[in-house]
Parts: C-alpha cells; structure tokens; sequence
C-alpha cells in the first residue's frame, strides 16, 4: 500500500521527488546499457516487470485484519539490478496512480523512493551478503525479497511519521504508522519470498546461462559446461 | 527442486494467506493505506491533491486490478512455456 494521493504536503513531496529522480535516470541509463551489452536479458526485464506488476496488484489479509499487496522488487532486483528496478517500480506506480487511484502523482517521488530504491537496494545488499556468506542461493533469494518488501513499508511508515508526528513525537507516529504499513506486511513478505524462490529456481534452471553472463550467479564448471551443449 | 517442492512451497503460500481469514473471520480486512489515512485525518490534515481519475466503482476498480494481474501472469506464463517447450525440443534433438 502506498502514500494516498495528496497526502505529502509541500515541501515533502518535493524532497522524495528530488531524492528519487536521480536514480530513477541512473536505473534508465543502466536499462540501456545493459540492453546493448546483453540483448537477450530483454524477456527477463519483461518477466520482472510482470512480477511486479502482479505482485503489486494482489491486495492480500494479514494477520493483522487489514490488506495490503506485496512488490515483487526484491527478486527484480536480484536479477536486473536495483537501478532498473527502480524504473520498472515508477511505471507500476504510474499505472496505478492514474487508473486505480491507488498512490499518487504527488506521491509518486516518495513511493518510488520506498517500493523502487530502498526496497530493491535491501533486497541487493542481502544478496550480495548472502552470496558472499555462500548460503543457498533459494535462503538468499526468500531473504532478499521478503526483506525488500518489509523495508519498503518500514520506510513507507518513516515518510509518513516525519511529515505526521503525534504528540509524543516522531517515534510515536512512527511506531503508530509502523503497526500499520510494516506489521500487516510480515506474512505478505514471507509469501513473497516463497514466490520469488519459486521464480528463481525456474530462471537458474532454464536461463542458468545467461543470469551468469549478468553476473547474478556463478555457475559451477560442470554445470556450465552442460549448459554450454544445451544452447 | 522439482515440480513437488514447487508445489509444496504454493500450498505453503496459500496457507498463509488463508490463516488470518481463518484466525479472524470478523476482521473488516480494509486496505492498509485508509488505516493510515484514518490516522492522518484524526490530525485534522486535509489532502492538498485528489486523483485525477478514480474508478466510478468499486466492480471497475477490481476489473482493473484483475486486468494488471492478469497482464503480469500472462507475460511470466509466456516465458515459462516458451523456455519449457525450448529445452523439450532441444532434448528430443539430442535422444
């Protein structure tokens, strides 16, 4: 669930725009850069952008007795890189602004910077942890998506509490905020990662070859060999 | 992992989206984001900005959210079937 249209007064709609946009162009710059280098990842920029788009459209229960949707960032991020995924983020976010009334155009900076930077940035961070930790590659994967999408509330809840303290201050509000945007998503991140390790384990089996041409895995000798005969 | 851990890991999903409509049969399930907007109102704030266009009801705004998950699931859908029926027909080559 995202900030309501309306809901960020001057100037912080403002600060979220001029924080989001440089990176939104830096994932741009990245999409064509690697569009040139590596054709071929062109249908998985596409099967990404579907995961997110069906994620984000799927408004879910939560133990809590409110709903709210899962982002499918953190998997994109995994294989496309959290710049492009921030691109592939704005345009969701797009869509649902102006047909679904859901989000916002003068929301629009704040939620790409929650559901396209720090969400897809976290769900990059702990993959690159978790490789270097040489966990399996299925516990990095469910760890980096259900992490993403949590982080993307968490700061979703950050934005809201700064511009809406209560009276007990910021932490109040954010707390406040907090039980509602990050605790209702705990299951939803869960399912999430289960999902995005289903997804990955399809893309290492069939596409092994070309996720390790965009460096998201290392292929063993063997295996890559055997992929080598099967191109 | 093959197609039965596949499909364990799914029922895994579903039972933890079908768990708070077990757990909390009278829970109103109401979007995170009014909650929010419940919270912010009490503060007496008033949006500066409405959508440009809302759906005209609550059936239309479903059909649009069915037809942006529906787009998404056809597009991985395509390119689970396209990578399957490929490495099938490469492997009957090769027998």
């Amino acid at each position: 669930m995202h900030i309501m249209e309306g809901f960020l007064p001057h100037p912080w709609w403002e600060i979220w725009f001029a924080i989001a946009i440089p990176i939104v162009v830096y994932g741009i710059y990245r999409l064509s850069k690697v569009t040139k280098k590596i054709p071929e990842a062109k249908p998985l920029l596409a099967l990404m952008g579907a995961f997110i788009f069906v994620l984000s459209a799927l408004k879910l229960p939560s133990v809590t007795g409110s709903s709210s949707h899962p982002t499918g960032a953190g998997l994109a991020a995994v294989v496309v890189g959290p710049g492009i995924t921030s691109v592939l983020s704005m345009i969701v976010l797009v869509f649902q602004a102006l047909l679904l009334a859901h989000g916002g155009l003068t929301t629009l900076g704040a939620n790409t910077f929650s559901m396209g930077i720090v969400g897809p940035f976290v769900a990059y961070a702990i993959w690159i942890a978790s490789k270097k930790a040489h966990l399996p590659a299925s516990v990095g994967i469910f760890l980096a998506a259900a992490l993403g999408d949590l982080f993307t509330y968490v700061t979703t809840s950050v934005q809201l509490a700064l511009v809406f303290p209560t009276a007990a201050g910021f932490f109040d509000a954010f707390l406040k905020f907090g039980t509602v945007f990050a605790i209702t998503q705990i299951p939803l991140s869960i399912g999430e990662g289960i999902l995005a390790v289903i997804l990955f384990d399809f893309l290492a089996k069939y596409k092994g070859q070309l996720l390790s041409t965009m460096k998201v895995i290392k292929l063993p000798i063997a295996t890559a060999a055997q992929e080598e005969r099967k191109q | 992992m093959n197609s039965k851990h596949y499909l364990i890991l799914i029922i895994i999903v579903i039972a933890i989206f079908a768990l708070p409509l077990i757990l909390f049969p009278s829970a109103e399930y109401g979007g995170a984001d009014s909650a929010a907007e419940d919270i912010i109102s009490d503060q007496g704030y008033k949006p500066w900005f409405s959508p440009l266009w809302e759906p005209p009801s609550g059936e239309i705004e479903t059909l649009l959210f069915a037809l942006q998950a529906a787009i998404g699931a056809m597009i991985i859908g395509y390119f689970v079937g396209y990578e399957k029926g490929k490495r099938a027909k490469k492997e009957i080559k090769e027998a």
